[in-house]
């Protein structure tokens, strides 16, 4: 029998072709670097001069570098706007799970930051924040309190970066997500809450709320991940991660070592650091989020 | 029927309607104006002379009305190729990456093949680490590759840089090129997983009946399984053309020359030419912004419920 013309080998055959284009890319693109990198982040290397086998050395460097662990610490803080964002997410979603006029007129609304260009956003709010003449400021004096100078303050500029970002966020695809997850619910459980003459409150809390855990919990566990990643384009655009480093975050680190002081085996290390952390949080969502969910 | 006690519920309820309609289109209202005025804020200080944006208290109606904010800006950097690269970039990496996903997501959600699972659980592992891990190799081999290839054709073509006619293209490969802009996006084990999963709930008899027709895997893949994953490529094809009309860091690191420049790079590029001429920035932001803004306003209920649908399959 010629196995060249099997049905088993056809198939095969096909299955391999059909992957191919989609397999080279990832193959140089995605699993060939992730190796590459790992083996990056034990060499000291500038591109230019040939690399330098360090060992363990960068990680040492890691776990003393000051800097380093600042902008671990400003991530986090930054991370600290992720509830609120949801919380404000769900509460626009509430308000607008109605069935009244114009109510695609406001989505459109509320949407409308998450489909502008993030650099002109980061622009506009730059200005906005300006001490002296920026909206904000002008419009605190208005009622009577002297505004902060924001993204100049090392106290305000995490703060002004949250509320830019709650702004952005707040209508966009977690309010749609909070939306579709609302339009789920089964209107039945309504009427059974009423009947037992439940109040708007209590209905909140014994049928919205935990419908909506598998939502919070996919909305959570992807904003986590976002979070340890982000926060680059914003300080990059509104502060240079200044003042005295106080908007650096962890992906900004990995910018400026990787491409601005070709220190690639450093930044390799943090981009690993970041990966672990990531899996391990992540992880820890999925065992111990997992079981607040209701499905 | 319905009962009585759910009868007198309803009733209770249209009463309580009307206050109750009126609360939320205030709240409604309240949270619209928040978000709108920022973007009437830009617009106003857009069309001011750039000497009235520093006074107190602001004015919102600028007196008198400066258009020539826009063409100054216009002329500052090139917005135009700017958006001749944005939409290259995007269309092409879009067609890229919905072909060769679904071609792969094909091959594992339909064929049977030795290690199919084992690789797709590879695939599925390296959605979890971050762009930064992998981003630093792409980006040193790009850096590498003109050279190398230079040195094995010994030429020096791999590191010149190309015209078509008078028109600047960047390099032929490696940092500064349309190649490092456009490939490294057309494969996306995110848009792989999300087509599989789709693929895997459309009915198995009907490419039986396909088959049995006569109809080859590739006829297949064509005749049946694209036509009826519409939705499922529509919002595909959505996500990656915002994710690349909106990517920052990745143009930002593998281009130099400012014709190269995607949109959101040539406006950063462009803030750090005039850092405080705040007309002339806010003119710049409108100008990268608005064409975007009226196509999402013209198609927006196409992208909410492919959003949507993303959402539930993702």
């Amino acid at each position: 029998m010629n196995i060249f013309k099997s049905a088993k080998f056809r198939d095969a055959l096909g299955g391999y072709l059909f992957l191919l284009p989609n397999f080279l890319g990832f193959l140089v693109f995605t699993s060939l670097p992730v190796l590459a990198s790992l083996v990056l982040a034990f060499v000291d290397w500038d591109i230019l001069t040939p690399p330098k086998w360090v060992a363990i050395e960068n990680f040492i460097r890691l776990m003393k570098d000051h800097l380093f662990w600042k902008y671990v610490g400003n991530t986090f803080f930054l991370m600290m706007g992720i509830p609120i964002g949801m919380f404000a997410s769900l509460g626009l979603a509430l308000v607008m799970n109605r069935k009244i006029r114009g109510i695609v007129f406001f989505r459109t609304v509320y949407f409308l930051p998450s489909i502008s260009t993030g650099v002109a956003l980061c622009m506009l709010w730059r200005w906005i924040y300006n001490p002296d003449f920026g909206l904000l400021n002008s419009f605190l004096a208005k009622v009577g309190i002297g505004g902060p100078e924001w993204l100049s303050s090392t106290v305000w500029a995490k703060p002004a970066l949250m509320i830019m970002g709650l702004w952005t966020s707040m209508g966009g695809y977690n309010m749609i997500l909070y939306l579709a997850g609302l339009q789920g619910i089964s209107p039945e459980l309504y009427e059974a809450a009423d009947i037992d003459g439940a109040s708007g409150w209590q209905k909140f809390w014994n049928v919205t709320w935990p419908m909506l855990t598998p939502t919070t919990f996919f909305i959570f566990v992807m904003s986590v991940i976002g979070g340890f990643q982000g926060g680059f384009q914003a300080a990059y655009i509104m502060t240079g991660g200044g003042p005295a480093g106080a908007t650096t975050t962890i992906s900004y680190y990995i910018y400026n070592n990787a491409y601005q002081w070709f220190k690639m085996g450093y930044a390799a290390s943090i981009a690993w650091f970041l990966f672990l952390v990531i899996l391990i949080v992540t992880l820890f969502n999925w065992k111990y989020g997992g079981k607040v969910v209701h499905y | 029927m319905e009962s009585e006690a759910l009868k007198k519920v309803k009733k209770k309820k249209k009463l309580k309607g009307i206050t109750n309609k009126t609360i939320f289109y205030i709240l409604l209202s309240l949270f619209g104006i928040s978000m709108i005025f920022p973007f009437l804020w830009m617009v106003s200080t857009s069309l001011k002379e750039p000497g009235e944006v520093f006074t107190y208290p602001p004015k919102w109606i600028p007196d008198p009305v400066v258009f020539e904010n826009y063409s100054k800006a216009w002329r500052a950097v090139p917005f135009g190729r700017g958006y001749i690269n944005s939409t290259v970039v995007a269309i092409t990496v879009t067609l890229g990456q919905v072909f060769t996903s679904s071609l792969a997501a094909y091959g594992f959600a339909r064929l049977k093949f030795p290690g199919r699972d084992k690789l797709f659980l590879a695939y599925l592992a390296t959605m979890m680490i971050p762009g930064a891990v992998t981003m630093i190799p792409v980006f040193v081999l790009l850096r590498v590759m003109p050279e190398v290839l230079n040195k094995i054709f010994s030429t020096d073509f791999w590191s010149s840089d190309l015209y078509i006619g008078s028109f600047f293209v960047g390099k032929p490969i490696g940092i500064d090129s349309y190649f490092a802009l456009i490939v490294p996006g057309f494969f996306s084990a995110y848009g792989t997983f999300m087509l599989r999963q789709f693929f895997m709930g459309i009915p198995k008899d009907l490419e039986d009946a396909a088959r049995i027709d006569g109809c080859t895997k590739m006829g297949t893949y064509f005749r049946i399984i694209l036509p009826l994953s519409k939705p499922a490529l529509a919002t595909l094809t959505i996500f990656t053309f915002m994710g690349s009309w909106r990517n920052f860091m990745w143009p930002l690191i593998v281009t130099n020359s400012m014709e190269l420049k995607t949109l959101p790079i040539m406006l950063a590029s462009f803030q750090g030419l005039y850092t405080t001429d705040w007309t002339l920035l806010m003119a710049g932001s409108i100008i990268v912004m608005a064409p975007v803004l009226v196509v999402f306003i013209l198609g927006q209920r196409f992208f909410i419920s492919g959003i949507r649908l993303g959402a539930i399959k993702g």
